[in-house]
């Protein structure tokens, strides 16, 4: 170059695409919005599947057994050697037999104390700890306990465990299909502030265009704009969920409704969970600002 | 050539841009000058009609080949439209940057281009800071920095003092000189005076050619020749009519047409 001419100006290029405060604020306020409901969605979900696996070992590795009362039996006597019968069997770590004052305790709630004459027969119940994921044998159990002459129910609380496990998967599903449901509601919001934003954007598009610039160049731009807005909004966002489910979890939640409130457990799946959502908060800007202006372009010669 | 449903703008051109050719564009306002700019600048299709591009036929491109095809082709528009959230340098680097080149290759010349312009110092200046001379400079070395083989330029001189309009005409020319095909829609007839080029005229959709300066008075010559040996071979010898000016671009009698004509 000649000396004496001017320095071309140091730094990067400048920005092709114009800022746009006024309509890109408002568009990241709704884009934070969404990742924050679907990283609480998530985080809901994932509350209710650990919630669900932690009730579901209890039901899983305890069972109970019923020792009702029968003529010439005595309850008490029946309910401790059913007890001690039980410890023996393989994958039993815990059998305790509770008395009448359990029984009666279990009935206070409802009936109120003292209002049972000392004479109704009340059934007996035991106690039974299991060892985690091994299997009793409760058919061998329920034939030893009835030759032993008792009337001995044993519950495995099966049942109880596949409703806990369904609700779990509900509401796992629900978790599921509401952040679909937000990443197509996001889509397609970000699909249109691309669009409004082309078009008032022509001048520059055109400008492009009689340069020579391909389509895919521009919906490069518009591409790269709406990422850094998509991954912006998604950091926002994700804070501001683990600020929440961090509330909630330190907050004194009912059992039940913890069911369905993002819980907190500090598990990595949380912090994988919240560093994921501003990228994917970012590709799904990116994609469908792309493929949305892409398609206007299309249109154009 | 029509917008929408709206009458004809242009219709029954027919002309050829040699490659490396000089041409001056006049007519008077709503004679379709700027439509067959975008006609032939690729930003508008015809509605009938051929218009063959580099060997290629404009109506049946394939939108994917546009960009490739607008990369040979500068245009410097009446209302410059410079972008106003970037600075003049990168304004002027636009077509190398859309091309894909780096920064660092381009740079130099940039500034050397905006400095013959006489826009050395104002490189990081915006558009809105600049009078319209100095934004038709910028839109000037936009359209000519990737050197186009084909320089298309609305009124390039409409808003600079005639000192530098001279300075601009000299780019056109040395340009020309290197091979590119210019194109200048002007409604000025000192600058067509300036060079020996042909001038197109569109009037009411239609388009005459008048032939260069040096072309005219070789016709002239020719038939001032024809008419003097026809003069000499017949008595008694008559007054020779005047020959009109081949100057005026308003005498029909100087036109060639090179289009259809009504």
């Amino acid at each position: 170059m000649t000396d004496g001419l001017p320095k071309p100006p140091s730094g990067g290029n400048g920005r092709l695409l114009p800022p746009d405060a006024g309509r890109d604020r408002p568009l990241f306020v709704v884009a934070a919005i969404l990742v924050f409901l679907a990283c609480i969605a998530a985080l809901g979900a994932r509350g209710a599947w650990l919630q669900a696996q932690r009730w579901t070992t209890d039901l899983e590795t305890s069972l109970t057994i019923q020792i009702r009362p029968g003529e010439s039996r005595d309850a008490e006597a029946d309910a401790t050697l059913a007890a001690e019968i039980t410890a023996g069997f393989d994958g039993v770590e815990q059998a305790t037999s509770r008395g009448r004052d359990h029984a009666l305790a279990l009935l206070t709630p409802w009936l109120g104390e003292g209002n049972l004459p000392d004479d109704l027969p009340l059934p007996l119940l035991v106690d039974v700890r299991t060892r985690p994921g091994s299997l009793v044998d409760t058919e061998g159990l329920q034939a030893r306990l009835d030759a032993e002459g008792m009337t001995a129910r044993i519950d495995d609380h099966g049942r109880w465990a596949q409703a806990v496990r369904r609700a779990a998967g509900t509401a796992q599903a629900l978790g599921l299909g509401l952040l679909a449901l937000l990443a197509g509601a996001a889509a397609a919001v970000i699909a249109f502030a691309a669009r409004a934003s082309l078009a008032a954007r022509l001048d520059v598009i055109d400008a492009l265009h009689l340069c020579g610039a391909e389509d895919r160049f521009i919906a490069g731009l518009f591409q790269r704009r709406f990422f850094m807005l998509g991954l912006k909004a998604g950091v926002a966002g994700a804070i501001f969920a683990g600020l929440v489910s961090l509330l909630v979890s330190l907050g004194d939640a009912p059992a039940d409704m913890a069911f369905f409130l993002p819980q907190w457990a500090s598990d990595p799946f949380e912090f994988v969970l919240l560093a994921l959502a501003p990228i994917l908060a970012g590709l799904t800007s990116a994609i469908s600002a792309r493929l949305a202006v892409a398609s206007d372009l299309r249109g154009r010669w | 050539m029509r917008y929408g449903r709206g009458p004809e703008i242009l219709r029954d051109l027919s002309f050829d841009l040699p490659r490396g050719s000089f041409q001056f564009l006049t007519g008077p306002s709503g004679a379709g000058k700027t439509s067959l700019l975008r006609l032939i600048y690729l930003a508008a299709k015809p509605s009938r009609g051929l218009i063959s591009y580099f060997g290629r036929d404009a109506a049946t491109l394939p939108r994917n080949e546009l960009p490739d095809l607008r990369r040979r082709v500068g245009v410097v528009f009446q209302e410059f439209r410079l972008l106003g959230h970037m600075n003049v340098f990168d304004n002027v680097a636009l077509p190398l940057r859309v091309a894909g080149r780096k920064r660092q290759d381009y740079a130099e010349d940039v500034a050397e281009l905006l400095a013959w312009v006489g826009l050395g110092e104002k490189m990081n200046a915006l558009p809105a800071t600049l009078s319209g001379g100095e934004q038709q400079r910028v839109a000037i070395a936009r359209a000519v920095v990737g050197q186009p083989e084909v320089l298309i330029a609305d009124e390039p001189t409409g808003n600079v003092d005639p000192e530098m309009g001279m300075r601009l005409l000299r780019l056109f020319a040395e340009l020309n000189k290197l091979g590119t095909t210019i194109i200048i829609a002007t409604h000025d007839l000192q600058l067509v005076r300036m060079l020996d080029a042909p001038v197109m005229t569109l009037s009411n959709g239609h388009l005459h050619i008048r032939p260069p300066r040096s072309e005219r008075l070789r016709m002239r010559e020719e038939a001032e020749a024809e008419a003097e040996a026809e003069r000499v071979s017949a008595a008694p010898a008559v007054a020779a009519p005047r020959t009109p000016d081949p100057d005026d671009p308003s005498n029909p009698d100087t036109d060639m047409t090179g289009g259809h004509d009504d």
